[in-house]
């Protein structure tokens, strides 16, 4: 069994929803980043997001976009992103870690190193934002080489013909995107997200979690019950930026304690 | 990863690109959001619909004539062929066209399309505005709400393209994220598109983006190397030797090419920006100066660091101020069937000022580059040899531009 699908058999089994945590790699320079990073699972993360940062996100909003120019800022490649996970994996071997990003930095880095390379440091799964199933021939069979996860993404503009396509090789879990729109912007509309999300669980058997615009503990607990797993990003990438550099741990803990209490 | 496939496609009679899945060899594709993807096939199925439809392309046909007043002139420049002492140099004259540009070909058929898919408003990137003009006109003529999305900095430099944009009802929204330019503003447009899925069009600005929109701004620009076809036919009775055109995006480049990819004979040569020169970091020049890579929908060329991060473009043309190509270039340029140079800043405004002195006529500063290049082959061509330059956009927009670069005030 996978760390995803031990995380998600554990988090039935204790009747709990689970929070997944983003961050930017290497926001705001790589050894706060690290020292985040590891911090997130005894706050009560389920599951870490880690953001490889690109110049041109145009998936994304104001506040991760200027999280990963801060990390590029400083210093940050995907190389770094991948040692991130390496030394998150020295002291824990439970909690999954997804990359995700963009295509363009995993293409410049060559697609089959990059699978090689982030399984051998830890690595659970993937999500590439860009590239969707129609373009992912070669990324799906370098995923399946190395034992990778390939996330996708499913969103309110997805019908049932499309859930199958999308479905056709993801593993891992499905990825819920909650609002047609970029990161931490909107609100979703909780009846339309229900509904939806009862018709996809017609198609497919696996978690969801829930992202793109839940930002405090109520929306998680709303959001957690319509699926399995609620994942907030630009609210802790906005910690991040907000706090000063000594308390930051001890702030986002706060508030990822917070947001894990509301999912029960 | 860019597995070369010269000897598994032909570049000449055969030339049949892109396939169903927009793929130009390994290039072009569909990269965009999952929000995204319906939207898009709904685009392509509309496309497909549409570029059977003997009825589109009547309407196409007749505003081309009437509105914007195609076709433009196949225009002998006997001035500055004897000038240069050898190849006869002929323009394409598509700075003619209403609103001054090639851009307002593919506006047309974009506003069409978008009207056949009964979307209410329009949105579009540009970068020096033409493109931003041709949309706002086109938005004008259909009564569609327009928003054009435009770099910060560029809201600055192109000052008298924004009052023309708003003078024709679009509404700017000024891009400050990432560098403020181009590409940011092309990043902003595709965000605010997944965000209005339903309701909305995006007009994209060249032959970039997502499948179909490389295939159907080609197919749009097209008009322009069909019309030389005939033209020279009628003039020459013969095809032309060498066609020559700029490439920021390319899509001025691809609507001449085009018809002529399978006419082995006729040499094709893009010239891309090479800003303060491709050696250095400052030029717009993805092919010569640039690598493989995955942005605004598609795989191409791209200026990018080791680490796949996308770098600045530079080039005295706002409009070639883009650090990516059409994926057709890039496969153009790697099964050997078109051959991409670059010109400076420099050299460019050297076109610029021999043009208005020798054919009274003030180009715009991308044209410049195109015939930057003529001046350097045709001294050294055959007096029979035929090159055919598209004169895509005048030179008005230009003008502050120069005059700073020359040191004069106005």
């Amino acid at each position: 069994m996978t760390r995803i699908q031990n995380t998600f058999e554990t988090l039935k089994s204790e009747n709990r929803k689970g929070l997944v945590t983003f961050i930017m790699g290497g926001d705001p320079d790589f050894e706060t980043s690290v020292e985040i990073l590891k911090s997130l699972p005894h706050a009560g993360a389920d599951l870490i997001e880690i953001g490889m940062p690109f110049s041109d996100p145009v998936a994304d909003g104001p506040v991760i976009q200027n999280a990963a120019i801060r990390a590029l800022e400083n210093g940050m490649t995907l190389k770094k992103t991948i040692e991130m996970v390496r030394l998150f994996r020295e002291d824990n071997t439970s909690t999954p870690i997804v990359l995700m990003g963009y295509s363009n930095p995993i293409h410049a880095y060559g697609e089959k190193q990059f699978f090689e390379d982030i399984a051998d440091a830890g690595a659970d799964g993937v999500i590439i934002v860009d590239t969707p199933p129609e373009e992912s021939a070669d990324l799906v069979a370098h995923a399946k080489d190395n034992h990778i996860d390939l996330v996708r993404l499913a969103t309110p503009t997805t019908d049932l013909d499309r859930i199958g396509i999308i479905t056709n090789n993801a593993s891992g879990f499905l990825y819920y995107v909650s609002i047609t729109g970029i990161t931490g912007t909107a609100s979703a509309n909780t009846e339309q997200v229900s509904a939806h999300i009862e018709q996809l669980r017609t198609k497919t058997d696996l978690p969801i979690a829930i992202g793109f615009g839940i930002k405090t503990p109520q929306d998680a607990k709303t959001m957690g019950a319509l699926g399995d797993a609620v994942v907030v990003g630009s609210a802790l990438v906005n910690t991040i930026k907000e706090a000063p550099k000594s308390e930051v741990v001890e702030t986002l803990h706060k508030q990822i304690v917070a947001l894990s209490n509301a999912l029960g | 990863m860019m597995k070369n496939t010269k000897t598994q496609h032909s570049a000449g009679e055969n030339y049949n690109a892109p396939d169903e899945n927009g793929h130009f060899g390994p290039y072009g594709g569909r990269y965009v959001a999952e929000t995204l993807m319906p939207l898009i096939l709904s685009v392509e199925e509309s496309w497909k619909d549409a570029k059977n439809d003997p009825k589109f392309w009547d309407e196409f046909h007749a505003l081309a004539k009437d509105y914007i007043g195609r076709p433009s002139p196949l225009y002998f420049a006997e001035e500055t062929t004897k000038d240069l002492g050898g190849a006869k140099v002929y323009f394409k004259r598509d700075e003619l066209n209403h609103t001054g540009a090639h851009k307002i070909n593919h506006c047309i058929g974009q506003v069409l399309l978008a009207k056949r898919m009964g979307k209410k408003r329009i949105i579009a990137e540009t970068g020096a505005g033409q493109h931003g003009v041709a949309t706002a006109t086109v938005c004008a003529l259909f009564k569609m709400p327009c928003t054009v999305f435009m770099g910060a900095e560029d809201i600055e430099r192109q000052k008298p393209n924004v009052f023309r944009m708003k003078l024709l009802g679009a509404e700017i929204v000024p891009v400050t994220s990432g560098s403020g330019t181009l590409k940011d503003a092309m990043n902003e447009a595709l965000r605010h598109w997944v965000a209005h899925v339903d309701d909305t069009f995006y007009i994209i600005g060249t032959v970039a983006g997502p499948h179909p929109y490389p295939e159907m701004i080609r197919d749009f620009q097209s008009v322009i190397g069909t019309e030389t076809k005939q033209q020279l036919m009628e003039k020459e009775g013969r095809l032309p030797d060498t066609l020559v055109a700029c490439i920021g995006g390319g899509s001025n480049a691809m609507g001449l090419f085009h018809p002529f990819v399978q006419d082995t004979d006729v040499k094709i040569i893009g010239v891309e920006a090479g800003g303060h020169g491709v050696h250095t970091n400052q030029h717009a020049a993805s092919i010569t100066g640039g690598s493989s890579g995955v942005l605004h929908g598609m795989k191409s060329y791209y200026l990018q660091n080791e680490d796949g991060q996308i770098q600045e473009a530079h080039s005295i043309s706002a409009g070639l101020d883009y650090p990516g190509i059409g994926p057709e270039h890039a496969w153009l340029n790697d099964i050997g069937r078109a051959d991409y140079v670059s010109v400076t800043d420099d050299e460019a405004l050297e076109g610029f000022k021999y043009l208005a002195r020798m054919e009274g006529i003030i180009p715009a500063l991308e044209p410049s580059h195109a015939f930057a290049h003529v001046m350097k082959i045709a001294p050294t061509l055959p007096k029979d040899h035929i090159i055919v330059m598209n004169l895509c956009g005048r030179g008005d927009k230009d003008i502050f531009t120069v005059a700073e670069k020359l040191g004069v005030e106005i």
